[in-house]
């Protein structure tokens, strides 16, 4: 889900550019630098990309009678961190609301915020903490990725809750949209994460040291994951 | 294995959720939350008018729509498919 063309009033639209703008830029100056010194990870950082442009286009129906999609930004937070997962959202999201009116280029500020850096800013922060902390790694990048999933809507209602305040209230509004996203959301960030962490799988099969290389894994946790699967 | 297990459990459960939810809403068209967002917007603002719209392509039905959905997730999906074989076939060789 995206906030529609038009939906967000002055000075809203704008506040988020300006909070979104610097976290793009910062994640393309990262991406420029992990591509040019490690051209190993070009085709992982597709695959996230492509993940991304997978999960958003998948809307799936809910036990409430209505729809929404998941947000697939929790791998490349995990594989990449937030400022580059902020790159590769815009190209999805840009491509969504050229090509499919869906969100829109006044609220791509406010979207990008909530889908590419929110969300994955508090994975990549969990997955790193639950990882120090020596959680398993499957589990770990199945929370991460639907806290990611979570994250980015309760972000969404805040920002339509702050720009239409009900009766005066931030919060009383807040609820009401958080209401509407989180029985969609639930299911689905479930869902994701268990999808992620079955992909994530398959790449410490094929190509754990990248997954070191990146300081995903330390090489002693890849070992031990690919020894498990023998 | 016990991975794939867990997760097509998972898949089991959600397409079980959906049936049931049909089962519940009846009625409902299972239209986007981001739709159902807009209209409380316009409930809990009568007045608020998106103020600008109408650029980029509006895909003209929900077929075409489809499509253009399908070839985000064709494209995706093919990305995916082909890094992961190509990683495969790689390590293969070695």
């Amino acid at each position: 889900m995206h906030i529609f063309e038009g939906f967000l009033p002055s000075p809203w639209w704008q506040i988020w550019f300006v909070v979104s703008i610097p976290v793009i830029m910062y994640g393309i100056y990262q991406m420029n630098k992990l591509v040019s010194q490690r051209r190993e990870i070009v085709p992982l950082l597709a695959v996230a990309g492509a993940f991304i442009f997978v999960m958003s286009s998948l809307k799936l129906p809910s036990v409430t009678g209505s729809s929404s999609h998941p947000t697939g930004t929790g791998m490349a937070a995990i594989l990449f961190g937030p400022a580059v997962t902020s790159v590769l959202s815009v190209i999805v999201l840009l491509y969504q609301s050229l090509f499919l009116a869906h969100g829109g280029l006044t609220t791509l500020g406010a979207n990008v915020f909530s889908m590419g850096i929110a969300g994955p800013f508090v994975a990549y922060a969990f997955y790193k903490m639950a990882s120090k902390a020596g959680m398993n790694f499957y589990l770990n990048v199945f929370l991460a990725t639907a806290i990611a999933n979570w994250v980015t809507y309760v972000i969404t209602s805040l920002q339509l809750a702050l720009a239409f305040p009900f009766e005066g209230s931030v919060f009383a509004s807040f609820k009401m949209f958080a209401l509407v996203f989180a029985t969609t959301q639930v299911p689905l960030a479930i869902m994701e994460g268990a999808l992620t962490a079955l992909i994530m799988k398959y790449v410490v099969q094929v190509k754990s040291d990248v997954l070191v290389g990146l300081n995903v894994l330390t090489s002693s946790a890849a070992t031990k994951l690919r020894e498990a699967m023998e | 294995m016990k991975l794939e297990y867990l997760v097509a459990i998972v898949v089991i459960l959600f397409a079980a959720q959906f049936f049931y939810g049909v089962a519940n809403n009846p009625d409902s068209e299972f239209g986007g939350a981001d739709g159902e967002a807009a209209d409380m917007i316009a409930e809990m603002n009568p007045d608020y008018e998106p103020w600008f719209g109408g650029i980029g392509f509006e895909p003209p039905g929900g077929e075409t729509e489809s499509l253009l959905f399908a070839l985000q997730a064709a494209f995706g999906a093919v990305v995916i498919g082909y890094t992961i074989g190509y990683y495969k076939g790689k390590g293969e060789k070695n």
